[in-house]
């Protein structure tokens, strides 16, 4: 399993000049919570009853955990395609995860009116099986300790637990690591199948949670490769060019295919015309299109002479496209009647900014405690 | 462990027979959307926009009756709201085209069939009554995700933006306050003309229809509500010549919950357990191969 794999603590101090800018962005967003809980959602958020949900959705939680799925998407090659050559960027990518999904699920709560009745998710006489989020919502908390203990081999190593009852528990989180990312990131494109209506059919689709599966799939590659790559330069150490090579393969093949299920399914339904007519909403569509597109083409077309720059810089677009299609559905394309508008507020940015930064802060401080980034060849 | 016992091979037919008897019963009726019918006992009210002189009584008992404070927020002395709000659960609203022809409309919750923000609400907060058909919401569970306002085609629910305990404010056919006191709701008790008409579902539109029957030269021929998004138990007639989408209801066959459970059902039952399956038996022939090693 991954414990062929050797990895290493980064040296250096925890408290640097970037960990601090971090930090002030957190307090920052501490004291605009206090507003948020003291004064209502109104006092902080553009919100309103025509858009009931803002960035913290769209962004925080549905991007933000799409982020978070590298160890998921690197979970499928490894275990499932048996491509055991991935499993030294498995660590990083499931780090990354485990913070992008408890800032989502941290979001969730910040954003939730009435959250203490939260606890409702554990009394079976409140389940909704038919609601969607139901199944989101138990599945991503689910999920976000199941990878938090993927990641306890990393501790293990550090605090010399005994690795034989880890490497247990890790097997069975490693299976459900499998099936709960499937489930419920399929099911955030399936959230606004209810909202037929409203969302533009040039979104709206029963094969909403196949794009936004396999969509994640190929965020979950470029978030890897580009958070090696990033994590390379930053801290000093080599480049995992050709590992990160073979990864852009996949990459593209889900760019393409990913655009091809999307004009099938348009020709198909009879929806064509609606990319030429929709105004803002044909803009979007092509510029979402054109994401997907420019990295799949031009990593093609280099694959042989693919630079670390190269790879970051179409991740870092393929994070974009994925990104766009998110808030396409969430917010663009959806529209409750044209006497409503949403543009998030200063302070409603803050806050995600300030989410963000709590992310990278947890980050730094982890891979300087504990063993997450590949060991340098000796 | 208690110690192995042999096994009853009658015993144990019976229990194969009964899983797969119970499975084949089960499983139909577990894929796909379950089908939403209306009960000819449900609470309903009918709306003629043609007698509806615009005077807005039903907003104001409505506010009265189920304490809802003014908006006043537009020059200090008016109550206007401009659109339903989390202060306002009915409103009169007016439709006027472009030769002058115009419209009032009263807008509140439709107490859909088949509603969406039930079907949409994780943690059954909003729910459908099935004994009165009133579509009602339960602080004690409500965690405030506002998926129910996101689910709504009719943009009903509305929040309490400025609040620290925000609610979620919508008509419940005034179920704890006048219908419990009176036996009919605020709005449709002041009506002064009787554009709105409180009773139960199956005479409503019996009623609606006999109007449309009697006087084709007055009323757009449709009943809006009879299977409009799955039927809604608010039925609606409009005056000859004004279509509903002018009175700014969606044009919907069905419930959108309906496409929702479909598809969400569909990947729980049939895409899952394939996978399930071939997952078991990747599993048990790895384990004989390994035995076999």
């Amino acid at each position: 399993m991954l414990e062929d794999t050797r990895y290493e603590v980064v040296k250096g101090r925890i408290f640097t000049k970037t960990f601090m800018i971090f930090t002030f962005f957190v307090a920052l967003m501490v004291i605009l919570l206090g507003i948020r809980f003291f004064k209502g959602l109104g006092a902080v958020t553009n919100l309103s009853d025509g858009y009931p949900w803002g960035i913290w959705i769209a962004y925080d939680v549905v991007v933000g955990s799409a982020l978070g799925c590298g160890g998921y998407a690197l979970a499928i090659l490894i275990y499932i395609l048996n491509k055991k050559e991935f499993s030294p960027l498995m660590r990083s990518a499931l780090l990354t995860g485990a913070l992008g999904y408890t800032m989502a699920g941290f979001s969730v709560i910040i954003d939730l009116g009435r959250y203490w009745n939260t606890y409702g998710f554990f009394v079976p006489s409140r389940w909704n099986p038919s609601s969607v989020l139901f199944e989101v919502a138990v599945c991503i908390m689910a999920y976000t300790l199941v990878i938090w203990v993927e990641l306890t081999p990393a501790v293990a190593e550090r605090t010399g637990w005994d690795r034989r009852k880890v490497e247990k528990v890790v097997m069975i989180a490693a299976v459900l690591g499998l099936i709960l990312p499937t489930l419920h990131q399929s099911s955030l494109g399936s959230i606004h199948l209810i909202s037929l209506g409203k969302l533009h059919p040039l979104w709206h689709s029963g094969f909403l949670p196949l794009y936004f599966l396999s969509s994640v799939i190929l965020m979950g590659y470029a978030v890897t490769s580009a958070e090696s790559l990033l994590s390379s330069m930053y801290f000093g150490r080599p480049y995992e060019t050709p590992l990160l090579k073979k990864l852009t393969t996949y990459m593209v093949y889900i760019g393409f295919a990913w655009i091809l299920m999307r004009f099938l399914e348009l020709l198909l339904w009879g929806k064509l015309p609606l990319v030429f007519k929709s105004g803002l909403y044909s803009v979007m569509f092509w510029i979402e299109i054109a994401l997907f597109l420019v990295p799949s083409y031009m990593l093609w077309k280099l694959r042989g002479e693919l630079t670390p720059r190269k790879i970051f810089v179409y991740s870092i677009i393929y994070l974009f496209a994925g990104a766009l299609y998110r808030f396409n559905v969430y917010l663009i394309g959806w529209n409750p009647g044209d006497n409503w508008v949403y543009f998030p507020s200063f302070m409603e940015t803050l806050i995600t900014l300030g989410i963000i930064s709590f992310e990278f802060l947890i980050y730094l401080a982890f891979v300087k405690t504990f063993p997450v980034l590949p060991a340098k060849e000796v | 462990m208690a110690e192995e016992k042999p096994k009853n091979p009658d015993r144990r037919e019976f229990l194969k027979k009964s899983a797969a008897v119970a499975g084949a019963t089960l499983l139909p009726g577990m894929i796909g959307a379950k089908t939403h019918y209306a009960s000819d006992e449900w609470y309903a009210m009918l709306y003629d926009a043609t007698r509806c002189i615009g005077c807005k009584s039903c907003t104001v008992a409505c506010k009265r009756v189920n304490n809802l404070p003014p908006e006043t927020e537009y020059d200090g002395i008016h109550d206007m709201a401009m659109d339903l709000s989390a202060k306002t659960k009915t409103i009169i609203k007016l439709y006027k085209s472009k030769n002058g022809e115009f419209s009032f409309v009263k807008r509140q919750c439709m107490h859909c069939v088949h509603p969406a923000c039930v079907s949409a609400c994780p943690v059954s907060a909003m729910r459908k009554d099935m004994k009165t058909g009133i579509v009602f919401w339960d602080p004690s569970r409500c965690i405030g995700c506002r998926y129910c306002m996101v689910a709504c085609p009719f943009e009903i629910p509305k929040f309490e933006w400025d609040k620290a305990i925000p609610h979620i404010v919508k008509c419940d056919m005034c179920k704890d306050t006048y219908l419990k006191e009176k036996g009919t709701t605020a709005c449709a008790d002041v009506c002064p003309t009787g554009a709105i008409v409180f009773g139960k579902r199956y005479e409503l539109l019996f009623e609606a229809k006999k109007r449309i029957r009697e006087h084709p030269e007055r009323y757009h021929p449709k009943v809006y509500g009879e299977r409009d998004a799955g039927g809604t138990s608010v039925f609606y007639l409009a005056p000859k010549g004004i279509s509903f989408e002018d009175l700014g209801f969606p044009d919907l066959e069905e419930s959108p919950a309906r496409i929702s459970e479909s598809i969400q059902h569909g990947i729980y039952e049939i895409v899952i357990p394939p996978f399930l399956t071939v997952g078991a038996l990747y599993l048990v022939l790895k384990r004989s191969k390994k035995e076999e090693d």
